[in-house]
Parts: C-alpha cells; structure tokens; sequence
C-alpha cells in the first residue's frame, strides 16, 4: 500500500505543479513510514516540504495555499497528531467552499495513517475516523488495497473538497497486489471523476447468506472470516469494503443486506457513535424486513487505544469477527 | 506609546513629517475610506437597534488601523480580516449590500462573497484561526513566483492563541512575504491586555519568529500605512515577514451585546475618545490644508447615500429558499443524504421567517451610535 501512495502523489505531482506535499519529516527521510520517500530528489523542496511540528499551522497553510489555487496533500504523523489540527479542518477546510458561495473550497487532502498493530507508544494508534464523518464539508476515504490506495489517493488530490485520507499503517505494507500502473483517469481533466473514486463501496468477496462490511486494516481480518465461515459452516458472506465513509454507499450496503439478510459491522474504532452505529441505522430504516437477524457489531471498545501490550486484544481478531458473525446467524 | 511610530501630532506633540509618498489624493482616498468604514459602522450599530441586524460586532475608532493598512497594500495583495473588521471588504469592492446580509443572517449568495476575486478573506470569527490562511496564501505566492503579499488583522487577545505562534512561526521560518497586523485595543471582551501577556510591547513578541516588529499609533492612519507600506517593500524584496502593532483603544463596546460599564472605568475609554480617528485626521488634513469643511461633508453625504442604498439592497433581499441549506457545502456533487433531508422539510410546514432579535438591554455600544460624527 505504502507503494499505491507513493505512486499516486508521484504521478499527481508530475502531471499538475499545483500538487505538493508538506508535513513533518516528509521530505528528507520520505516520512516516518516511507510514503513520500523520494519525491524531495525528484520535486524539489518547494514542492515537498518539511515543516515545522505543528499540525495547526499545516492544516492552516495548507488551507491557505489551496485559497491561493494550489493543490496541498498534508501528512499527518500519526493518528492522534490530528487533534492539533483538527479545529483548522473542522471550521475552516469543511467550511471554506460554504463561505465562498461555493467558488472557493479548501481542496487539501489530510493523509492520517491511523489505527493499532504496529506496537507504537501511547497516541499513536487511535481511530479518529468518525470525528470527521460527523463534520458536514468533508469527504472521509479509507482504502484497504494497494490499487484502491493508489486510485483513491490520486481522486482525492484532484477533488474540489477537502479530503480526510485514512490510511490503515497497520497493512502498509501487508502484500503485494499487481495492477496496471497507468492512473485510472485522465489527470489533467479529472473534474466531474473524482467523486466516483471518494463514494463507492466496493464487493471484496461475493456471497449471498450474510454482510460482512468494514473498511481499512479490518477488510483483510473480515475476508479471513468468510473463507472460516464457508468452510467451517458451508455459509457464504459477502464482504463489502466501504472505502468512503462519508458520504456513505447507501445502495452497495442496503443491496447487501437486502440479499443476504444479515450483516456484521466491523471496525477498530469504539463502538459508540462509531461508522458501525451509522451502517446499521441506515440497514435498519432501509432494509428491516428483509432481515432475519439485527445487524451486528464487532467492533474496538470505549476504552482509550491499550499500550500495545494489550493491543491484540483490543483489535478486532478473526475469532471475535467470527463469534459476532455467528451471534447474526444463530439469531 | 511616545515609542510608538506616529506621523499626526496629539496633545502637546508636534505633527511628524509627512511620508514623501504620499501625495493630497493618497491622504484624502485614506480618509474617505475611514468615512466610509465609520458611517457602515454607525450604520450598522443603529440596524441592529432596530432590529434589523443580528448581534453585530462594532470597530467604531479603529478605522485608522483598516484604511491606513489597506491602502499600502496593491490590488493583488491578499488580505484577511477577523470579524473586527468585517466591512474591509467594501473597500475592495465586495458589496457593502452582502457585509449587512452576513449580519442579517444571510449565506449563501447574499451573505458571502468569492474570497479569490477580491482577495479578502472570508469575515474569520473564531479568534487567530485566519493567521495561518494569510502565511499559507503569500506561501503560496512566493513558491510560484509571483509578488503578492498577504496581510492579517488580529487583536491583542489573539495573540494568546496558539494559531497565532503556529502562524508567526512559519512564516518566520520560510520568510514568507506576510504582514502581522494587531490591533491593540487593549481589551478582548472584559479581559484586559496585561492578562493577556506579560510582555509590555506586543511588537516585542516579533522577535521570538526572527521577524521585525513595531508598534504604531493605532488611530494614527498614516502611521499605520507608513508601518504597513515599508513591511511589504521588504517583504516583495524577500525579507520574510513583519509584525505590527497598532496601539490604541476600544472605544465601544465588544459587541452590541457587551455593557464595557461591567468591567472598566468609561472615563478612561473617554480620555482614549479624545485621540479617536477621525476627527484627529480631519483636523490633521485640514491643518495641511488637503481638507475643508464642504470636501469633507461631501464624503459623508457620499457614503451615507452609498450605505443607505446598501441598506435598502439588504432589505430587499428574499427568505432564503429551504434549498440554500445544502447549497455549497461541497463545490462538488452533492451527498445523497442531502436528498433526503430536503424531502424531509418539503414534507412538513415552514417555520415561520426568522427575523433578528432586535434591541438588546443595555447602553449604546458606543457614545456615538445615534450621534454620527462628522457635519450630517
């Protein structure tokens, strides 16, 4: 995935001198986990830029020099480094395009490598995905391929509103996944496209007896547990990627619970007010009677991100994905 | 303030000498921008008396500290106003019409304005946010190449916030060509100055981020423009940024919500009153004999005619459809949810027109808000 990144901002960076990429230690070192390593060789330092440590005053910048008419993709240490920031995107990037008539968006892309599993320190793990769903004005993705990071990456930098990029760090560098290196559209004239990168879910495995929706490091832990449930109880679940978490893909979700009659929300977040609560509403208002079984959750619990001691018990594992799944099943 | 930059004399002092650029049009377009900025003012206080403005935040004696920076800057400089000077962007040419609808209310096409055509940031209310916007703009500008400078306003509590330093830091450290301007009134609300900072001169702050700073005269608009003016020649000449402070006083109140009696002596605001704008520069103007009496009731008759169309403009103004409540939120295609919430409220009855609340208790925001100064 850290390679899908790179060549996204490579090739956004060499088709439009409006994109740079600013942060703390992005561009000497190629940032703490490698994502822009040799762009500063190949751009320049006007256009990829170390900054000072101050997530405010990126976030800001960055605002500003998108006024200006640039195009700035902004790395976020670590998740939890966000909070600085975070009044910057919530009162000025989700409202600029508001409070110009809608001439004039914050067009920045905030890229959050986020969540646990990597045996960090205190705060560097957290999930702070749905802080931003909440906030009317942004877009908020999450790719959990290599090929979905590198598309995704390069819609987001070419569309208009600000974009909250979540990237699971802990399947940074999970395998490798082949696919044609060619962007998937035309850069230079990418209005109107983008969106339908920043908006559709996508179908991971195909199935028809139960929903198994999550999005980022958790997709690869729900695919584990359709391949367990098909063998080991002959059921066959559709798993679904959300990738945008908001705007969510009403349709993909609702098509899928409709088809198989249950569903499994799965996430590492905390489950209070988490994208869980808001999937299963949606199935609920949308799909009750096709369902056989309430929509369940698997989810991380309402406690602060464990020292990583504990952090496997606090991940979503295959086993408590499978114990959930079979909660829906045996309803 | 005897150290402060000052070009009008007051009390005992002598007038300085006039900066060789500035000619008589240059001094007479500074004060009808005053003009204008203080019958808008005045203007907008007595609206919202009556009603017909919400809670308005008033700037009624720091007119210096607007028209005397602005008019150093060029047309394609950026600049950045925090609420306290809400109608700065009448002088660039966004409709004084669309500033009252903001304060009536109004989004959408009547209460915003296209920040890039007029190059005047969007009216910031949260306090010290809008310092990083203005670095990151003339960031921006100096990366292409181009010459364009940005400058911000901000008060004395701002400079508490940790916007603020984030701000002043980066553009120290990538010298970007950014004008700091702080007005010092000496109060954010009821908090006074010296529990803001233990530093006696804000502008002394300039030198933890490597970068000049100066305090001027704040009602003093030719120092103001002095200040401003030779902070952007060294910033088109690559010297980086410069922090100004205009010291003066806040006349009125916060906001018309505000009774200032709560928390401070008024007879020092009136003491301050006596070195307020403009007056002090009518008889400044008039004393180098660039002002008389009939040129000076013709600005006010001008913008007072100006204001009041701008006010009718305002007033004409529709109910907003249930539509502009998703209008603009995203430059690009609307959420599905948006949909559904619109289908919601045409589903129902309407509220009825929400209009503002009006009089609040309390005195005048400033001794002059029914009383304009200058010949009526």
């Amino acid at each position: 995935m850290v390679e899908g990144l790179n060549l996204a901002l490579d090739q956004a960076m060499a088709a439009d001198d409006r994109v740079l990429v600013m942060g703390e230690d992005v561009a000497r070192t190629g940032g703490v986990f490698r994502v822009t390593a040799g762009l500063l060789d190949k751009y320049g330092d006007d256009r990829v830029i170390d900054t000072p440590l101050a997530e405010a005053g990126i976030v800001g910048t960055a605002i500003g020099m998108a006024v200006y008419g640039l195009l700035p993709v902004i790395e976020i240490q670590f998740d939890t480094f966000v909070y600085p920031g975070f009044e910057q995107i919530v009162v000025h990037a989700a409202r600029y395009a508001w409070r110009t008539r809608g001439e004039v968006p914050a067009s920045i892309v905030v890229r959050i490598p986020f969540g646990g599993g990597v045996r960090a320190p205190e705060l560097h793990s957290d999930s702070p995905e749905a802080l931003f769903a909440h906030v009317p004005g942004l877009k908020v993705v999450c790719p959990s391929t290599p090929e979905d990071a590198r598309d995704m990456l390069l819609a987001a930098i070419e569309h208009p509103d600000p974009v909250i990029f979540m990237e699971p760090k802990r399947i940074y560098r999970a395998g490798r996944q082949d696919f044609p290196e060619e962007p998937p559209f035309d850069i230079s004239s990418a209005d109107g496209v983008t969106t339908d990168y920043l908006s559709k879910a996508r179908i991971a495995r195909s199935g028809h007896d139960l929903a198994l929706i999550s999005y980022g490091a958790t997709v690869p832990a729900c695919m584990e547990a359709a391949e367990r449930l098909s063998s080991e109880r002959g059921v066959d679940a559709r798993v679904v990627d959300l990738r945008s978490l908001y705007p969510l893909d009403v349709d993909t979700l609702v098509d899928a619970a409709t088809a198989c009659g249950r569903a499994v929300v799965v996430h590492e977040a905390p489950r209070t007010a988490g994208l869980g609560a808001e999937v299963s509403s949606l199935i609920h208002e949308r799909a009750m009677l096709d369902l056989e079984a309430p929509v369940g959750r698997v989810t991380g619990f309402d406690v602060p991100f464990p020292q990583f001691i504990n952090e496997d018990d606090y991940i979503p594992s295959v086993d408590r994905i499978l114990a959930g799944c079979n909660k829906v099943l045996d309803w | 303030m005897t150290d402060s930059l000052r070009i009008i004399g007051r009390d005992d002092l002598p007038d300085n000498k006039l900066p060789e650029e500035l000619g008589e049009k240059d001094l007479l377009e500074i004060f009808r921008s005053m003009v204008v900025l203080r019958v808008f003012d005045e203007r907008a206080v007595a609206l919202q008396r009556q009603g017909r403005l919400g809670t308005y935040a008033l700037y009624w004696g720091e007119e210096a500290t607007q028209a005397g920076p602005l008019y150093a800057c060029s047309e394609r400089d950026w600049i950045f106003p925090s609420y306290r000077q809400n109608a700065i962007g009448i002088l660039r040419a966004v409709p004084a019409s669309t500033i009252f609808a903001w304060w009536r209310g109004y989004g959408g096409r009547e209460g915003f304005y296209n920040v890039r055509e007029h190059r005047v940031g969007p009216i910031c209310v949260p306090i010290a946010t809008h310092l990083p916007h203005a670095v990151g703009v003339s960031w921006a500008s100096k990366l292409r190449g181009e010459r364009d400078a940005s400058l911000v306003w901000f008060g004395d509590g701002a400079t508490s916030e940790g916007d603020f330093h984030e701000a002043m830091n980066f553009a120290g450290v990538f010298k970007t060509p950014t004008i700091f301007f702080c007005v010092n009134n000496q109060w954010a609300i009821s908090t006074p100055v010296h529990k803001q900072t233990a530093l006696k001169v804000l502008a002394d702050k300039a030198a933890a981020y490597g970068m000049p700073g100066i305090r001027v005269d704040g009602f003093d608009p030719i120092a103001c423009w002095k200040a401003t003016h030779d902070a952007l020649e060294r910033a088109r000449a690559g010297g980086g940024p410069s922090f100004i402070e205009a010291y003066c006083y806040r006349l009125g109140a916060h906001g018309t919500a505000d009774d200032p009696r709560l928390y401070r002596n008024e007879a020092e605001a009136a003491n301050w009153k006596r070195l307020e704008p403009l007056a002090r520069t009518s008889a400044y103007l008039k004393r180098i004999a660039v002002l008389d009496d009939d040129l000076e009731s013709e600005l006010f008759v001008d913008a007072k005619k100006s204001i009041a169309s701008a006010v009718a403009e305002m007033e004409a103004l529709e109910h907003p459809s249930l539509e502009t409540l998703f209008d603009q939120v995203y430059a690009s295609r609307t959420p599905w949810t948006f949909e559904e919430s619109l289908r919601e409220l045409q589903s129902v009855e309407r509220p009825p027109e929400v209009k503002p609340l009006g009089a609040q208790p309390g005195p005048p925001s400033t001794g002059d808000a029914d009383a304009p100064v200058g010949p009526s």
